[in-house]
């Protein structure tokens, strides 16, 4: 198990140089300079500011500086919102986006797999047909059109009809404000878990040692919950990671419909504006954010099936 | 044992005096002319219908795709998702002649805004124009990009995927470390961050969700080939004299066209949606050409969505249904395609 995890962890670091240099190389490629903002600028002038962050340096000796900073978690300051250093802004707007996914996430587990269980113990029952509705529609909704149709909904046309919920059509102060942007971006999740768990239970309904279960007079509530749902949940419990990390991109979009202050709005604005540190250490944070995930996944996989070993 | 009928040999009297005795019974299946619509259920195939050809009348050939086609159709929802697929594309080909006005002709600037009506049945956008004809036009640019990063996809994706699946050892290896290490970055973060190097644009939007997501398709051949590899026919190929490139070509891609049809029909939603996020965001499409995803932001300013809601609910709606018709045509070809395969 140890050696497990630290050879996973060894493999990390090359791929996360690679990553890096991926993006260093592609932002240095990119035309235009982050400092040329405005016509008046004078060319001495950007060249200075230039110098003064070290881009005039050859790019080889750029790039090992940089690792080094960022070994030492120092991503340099955001050329944009001068003066501000890139972890001042990444520590103020990463917990607002964390914040959304967990709800997301937690929202896209609860109900989906609640919706799977009664599905799969339902067969072919009114819920198995609602679950299965619900799982193709919320599957291929793009969380930026789920979000708008939300919208739409609650924050325009419910309330023109004299139902209003109060929501808005954007914001984030309020706890209220969370739910609909929870929604839209736990909804394809949600129909992903629903779907897996709904077909592994009716996988492990169909087993030998469930008719053994039931043959020795067990009721059906027992079986279900003894020796059904335990083996049913273990390939579920492993897509939760990669959801984890996959709502966290996903919330770039909601997070502009929304207008929610969190990363991925900040994350679009620096991509505009060619804001190097702030990019490159954005897909830095995704990076290691979706390794971890996929890590510990694994480790509490093996944790929860004895039969697994590394 | 007489009693199964998948022993009975037809000729053999004392099955036919048997099969005398208990004709109260509905005939089985396997006799009636519905054979064909019989093996399609699984637990009624088989094994012993050659010998049953002599009695039956002609079983009608079929293709496996004739009957992927036959099991397609019967699939109500995979219908649908070819009705609005087939929809989709008819209007995005013909856009030029189905649209009223141009995609930036600007209708009429004083009635910007204006509601659905029975002259402009989608209404007016902030600038004047007709958005039942930028939504036509928006379909033309959302199958471009479908259709063309796909093709990268296959072009990149197949070839690599095949050689580190046919040749294994190290090439894979070198292969696959390779494919792992661009997985390991969130596909829509590098196609930002290629179009933002490129610059906004129908090409250059396109190339860049096609140099991102070949790794996926160059995965999914290379799992194939592994297994296929080992197929005795394979074998056999390779014991008659057939060259790597030969196999490849003429057993081991036709043998792997399923898998790869079917995520092609998950690819170009996954494109469509892409290009329309990018676009939503201000770094898609160059306007004025129109897009679904610049209309969702035109509508969405700040202010227009309680006023004007038509400007966001259309493109939105078209959104929202082109995704929901590949879905269910991409999940009914994976069930017509391979019926007994893994679904999740």
């Amino acid at each position: 198990m140890l050696r497990f995890a630290l050879n996973r962890i060894f493999w990390f670091v090359p791929t996360l140089l690679a990553m890096a240099a991926f993006t260093f190389l592609i932002m240095h490629a990119t035309p235009g300079s982050p400092f040329d903002v405005s016509d008046k600028q004078r060319p001495e002038d950007i060249k200075r500011l230039e110098a003064l962050y070290g881009l005039d340096k050859p790019l080889p000796e750029q790039f090992v500086r940089y690792v080094w900073n960022a070994i030492h978690l120092d991503f340099g300051i955001s050329y944009n919102a001068r003066p501000q250093t890139v972890n001042e802004i990444i520590g103020r707007t990463f917990p607002i986006s964390l914040h959304l996914g967990f709800m997301a996430t937690l929202f896209a587990v609860v109900i989906g797999m609640t919706l799977g269980i009664l599905a799969a113990v339902h067969q072919n029952g009114w819920i198995d047909y609602f679950s299965v509705t619900l799982a193709v529609l919320f599957y291929s909704m793009p969380s930026f059109v789920m979000g708008f149709l939300l919208i739409l909904l609650f924050a325009v046309w419910l309330p023109d009809m004299g139902l209003n919920l109060g929501f808005r059509v954007g914001g984030w102060e309020r706890p209220q404000d969370w739910l609909l942007p929870t929604i839209a971006l736990g909804a394809a999740p949600l129909a992903t878990l629903a779907r897996y768990t709904r077909s592994s239970m009716i996988e492990v309904i169909r087993s030998d040692f469930v008719r053994t279960a039931r043959a020795k007079g067990l009721t059906e509530q027992g079986v279900i919950t003894r020796h059904v749902l335990k083996n049913a949940l273990i390939p579920v419990v492993t897509l939760i990671g990669p959801i984890f990390a996959a709502v966290g991109t996903g919330s770039f979009f909601v997070e502009q419909v929304f207008n929610i202050p969190g990363m991925g709005k900040f994350f679009v604005t620096s991509m505009q504006v060619k804001d190097q540190t702030m990019i490159l250490a954005v897909v830095l944070l995704y990076g290691v954010f979706l390794a971890a995930m996929n890590l510990l996944v694994d480790l509490v996989y093996g944790l929860i099936d004895p039969r697994i070993r590394y | 044992m007489a009693q199964s009928p998948t022993h009975r040999q037809p000729l053999d009297p004392l099955s036919l005096g048997l099969r005398e005795t208990d004709s109260a019974l509905p005939a089985p299946a396997w006799e009636t002319e519905e054979l064909a619509d019989a093996v399609d259920t699984p637990g009624q195939r088989r094994t012993g219908s050659s010998v049953l050809a002599g009695e039956l009348t002609v079983r009608k050939q079929r293709s496996l795709w004739g009957d992927a086609w036959r099991r397609l159709v019967r699939n109500r929802l995979a219908v649908i998702g070819l009705f609005i697929v087939v929809t989709f594309s008819v209007i995005a080909i013909f856009a030029s002649v189905i649209a009223p006005y141009g995609q930036s002709e600007v209708v009429d600037f004083r009635l910007a805004r204006q509601s659905p009506s029975w002259t402009w049945p989608m209404g007016l956008d902030a600038n004047g124009r007709d958005i039942f004809s930028r939504m036509v036009y928006g379909a033309q640019v959302s199958l471009v990009v479908g259709v063309l990063s796909q093709a990268i996809v296959l072009a990149i994706g197949i070839p690599i995927g095949a050689v580190a699946g046919y040749f294994g050892g190290s090439t894979d290896n070198v292969l696959m470390r390779l494919v792992d290490v661009i997985y390991a970055i969130p596909q829509l973060l590098m196609v930002l961050l290629f179009v933002n190097w490129w610059g906004p644009g129908l090409f250059n939007i396109f190339l860049a969700i096609g140099l991102v997501g070949w790794v996926t398709e160059a995965r999914l051949v290379r799992g194939q080939f592994l297994s296929l590899r080992e197929q005795e026919y394979v074998s056999a190929a390779r014991v008659a004299g057939a060259g790597g490139g030969y196999i490849i070509r003429k057993h081991m891609l036709p043998n792997s066209l399923t898998p790869i049809i079917v995520a092609l029909t998950f690819g170009i939603p996954t494109a469509i949606f892409t290009e329309a996020a990018l676009s939503f965001v201000g770094v898609g499409i160059r306007p004025p050409q129109a897009s679904w995803g610049q209309m969702v932001a035109d509508g969405s300013k700040p202010g227009y969505i309680e006023t004007d809601p038509h400007m966001l609910l259309f493109p939105v709606l078209a959104i929202g249904l082109t995704m929901l018709g590949f879905s269910f045509l991409g999940d009914g070809l994976r069930d017509a395609l391979d019926p007994k395969g893994n679904r999740d």
